[in-house]
């Protein structure tokens, strides 16, 4: 027996934007593995000579040595900053409450082209020397908004007196918020976490002004768009770049949820 | 010197609200306190009386603006929370939702390193003391609202603390689960002889396990006793008339003759006694009869002849035990009479419209400050 599938106006509607959105992404994964230096179809065959090259590329394993760890470094500084600022707006009433949120919040609206560009200016001003570290301070800017309003709702989910019920049971202010405190929040730490790594490691137009002579992949990526024969190689990298994103992505939502479900009240 | 459980010394706390802190809001004022060792005593008052404040005092989540809060006689306003021989049960009960019932009990002791074999044991003695022994590896989000109260209430008495603080911790729970643990804490209490400070704005539970009550109004306490004198020989109408129902009468000392005076009110004479009033001759002063022990007459007979007040039976409210006569006195204003419907005839006593003649016991009525 057949059952016969309706198909409403919204499916048809999800569908056209899934494939507008995925298409070409699902494009790039396939071109990584066609042997062939031009991006045009038909397919010619199927080859993993572009991977072997890509981890045969010193100045490309480089790259990557950078981003990740330019990307691990702000971001555990951002999560912790951000951390610390969520702690203040969700459980301190101080008075500029409001101008403090908006500050910590603005780097979401700046464009980050203009950040770089001002930062750039900036770090020539006070003599900071360009390098991937100077990158990544300008990444914990950026970064530090999505940990802060992420740790903010978690923490917004529980009731705002189980660090005086901490103490009161003995332990002091810092113990309450590492016994107490932390733990609630570990899973929205670690989905801020994988957020800002994301974000950092996917970055181009700031660490493009900022890195100097220490490439991060993006920027790498760029640069080897002016040699049409290594086309293939950064379409490859570029997939890999984009699956590893979404995978961690999906990971950040997945422990995110899964804390809120495992805790949630009632 | 005896040793208070909590001596509370000319204690003030004064809030800065407003964006600039320039709104003072005195949430206590000046309050001084005494509570013994091993007593069950509650705090009442209405919503923005300063109770949960002065609680907090205790705690230790406050500090005073002025005065000094003492617990087993040692002064406390440089001893932080966490280092008080006091626990709290929260009103919300700020159950850790990350640990399981049993290690929300334990935190305490974890945290002041109690060996493993002593924690495990007490834990379990706490939780068979709150009737909670199989719950222990339920995470609080899996237990009902009482359930999560008694657990809090294992988590602070596991500690074994001096004072126990308990801010509205049935405020959450039903009604009749709210009269079931009622007796339970007070029992709860006996057992372990633990010195309970109990805050709620609900007059029937503070009479129904205090031992002594303070109603607070404002910042203030107005009068400090057991249920039974505050109920009875309430010295203001506030306390009159939060604790219980009242009827409030004015009148003019015609003669005092020790504790009794002779009131004129209106054109009737009435006597009354006078409490811990001072007043003189020819001053207006207030007093308030309860309605269960207000009696009234329709007997032509005794209309007259009893001192009391004149009245008309306005409406009769049937409440299942008692019966409630809504009267309108002459000089306009309302009072309310109770009866205890013993039998059915008593329903067909009084009917709507009535002249009656109000009266009571000369100790049944009391001068109260206004």
């Amino acid at each position: 027996m057949r059952t016969k599938v309706k198909i409403s106006t919204g499916h048809l509607y999800f569908l056209i934007l899934a494939l507008l959105l995925y298409a070409p992404i699902f494009l790039l994964v396939i071109f990584s593995f066609n042997n062939s230096t031009q991006l045009v179809f038909p397919l010619k065959g199927f080859t993993l000579e572009w991977y072997r090259q890509l981890i045969q590329n010193r100045e490309l394993l480089e790259a990557v040595r950078t981003s990740v760890l330019l990307a691990t470094g702000s971001s555990i500084v951002a999560t912790f900053l951000g951390t610390l600022g969520a702690i203040a707006i969700t459980r301190y009433d101080f008075k500029a409450k409001g101008i403090f949120t908006g500050i910590a919040a603005m780097p979401l609206v700046i464009p980050y082209i203009i950040l770089g560009v001002s930062l750039l200016i900036l770090y020539n001003t006070i003599d900071i020397k360009l390098s991937a570290m100077a990158a990544g301070a300008a990444h914990v800017v950026i970064s530090l908004p999505y940990a802060l309003l992420i740790v903010s709702s978690r923490l917004v989910g529980f009731p705002n007196n189980l660090e005086e019920a901490a103490m009161d049971l003995g332990t002091s202010y810092w113990g309450a918020l590492l016994r107490v405190t932390l733990p609630i929040c570990s899973p929205a730490l670690v989905a801020a976490f994988l957020i800002c790594f994301t974000l950092s490691f996917d970055e181009f137009a700031i660490a493009s002004f900022l890195v100097g002579t220490q490439p991060t992949l993006p920027v790498y990526l760029y640069s080897q768009l002016r040699f049409p024969n290594r086309l293939p190689l950064v379409v490859t990298l570029a997939a890999i770049l984009m699956v590893v994103s979404m995978v961690v992505m999906f990971l950040a939502e997945w422990m995110r949820r899964a804390g809120a479900a495992n805790t949630s009240r009632r | 010197m005896p040793e208070y459980a909590v001596e509370l010394k000319d204690v003030s706390k004064v809030f800065h609200s407003g964006s600039g802190g320039e709104e003072k809001v005195h949430a206590v004022k000046d309050i001084n306190l005494i509570i013994s060792a091993g007593e069950f005593f509650t705090l009442l008052g209405p919503s923005g009386c300063g109770k949960t404040t002065t609680l907090r005092l205790v705690a230790g989540f406050e500090v005073p603006s002025s005065g000094e809060v003492f617990i087993q006689n040692k002064a406390m306003s440089k001893i932080p929370p966490n280092l008080r021989p006091v626990n709290t049960v929260f009103q919300n009960y700020a159950l850790f939702p990350h640990l399981n019932v049993e290690k929300n009990v334990a935190f305490g002791l974890a945290v002041k390193r109690v060996p493993k074999a002593e924690r495990l044991q007490r834990t379990k003695e706490a939780l068979g003391l709150v009737q909670l022994a199989e719950m222990g590896y339920r995470k609080p989000s899996q237990l009902s609202g009482g359930q999560q109260q008694r657990v809090a209430l294992a988590r602070a008495l596991v500690n074994q603390p001096a004072v126990l603080l308990l801010d509205e911790p049935l405020g959450a729970l039903d009604l009749k689960l709210r009269k079931a643990m009622q007796l339970e804490l007070k029992q709860i209490q006996k057992q372990v002889g633990i010195t309970f400070i109990y805050v709620t704005h609900d007059q029937e539970e503070a009479l129904t396990m205090s031992d002594r009550i303070a109603v607070m109004s404002q910042g203030d306490i107005l009068q400090v006793g057991d249920p039974v004198s505050l109920y009875e020989r309430p010295a203001t109408r506030f306390v009159a008339d939060f604790i219980g129902e009242s009827n409030f009468f004015t009148g003019m000392m015609k003669a005092i003759e020790k504790d009794i005076a002779q009131l004129e009110v209106g054109s009737e004479i009435v006597s009354v006694s006078c409490g811990i009033i001072k007043a003189n001759i020819g001053d207006q002063v207030t007093f308030t009869v309860r309605p269960e022990k207000m009696m009234m007459t329709t007997n032509p007979a005794e209309l007259d002849a009893i001192p009391g007040l004149e009245a008309d039976v306005e409406e009769i409210v049937y409440i299942g035990t008692d019966t409630r006569y809504i009267l309108r006195m002459s000089d306009k204003s309302t009072s309310v009479m109770r009866l205890q419907n013993t039998c059915i005839d008593d329903l067909r006593r009084y009917q709507k419209g009535d002249h009656v003649r109000v009266y009571w016991k000369t100790e049944d009525a009391r001068i109260i400050l206004d």
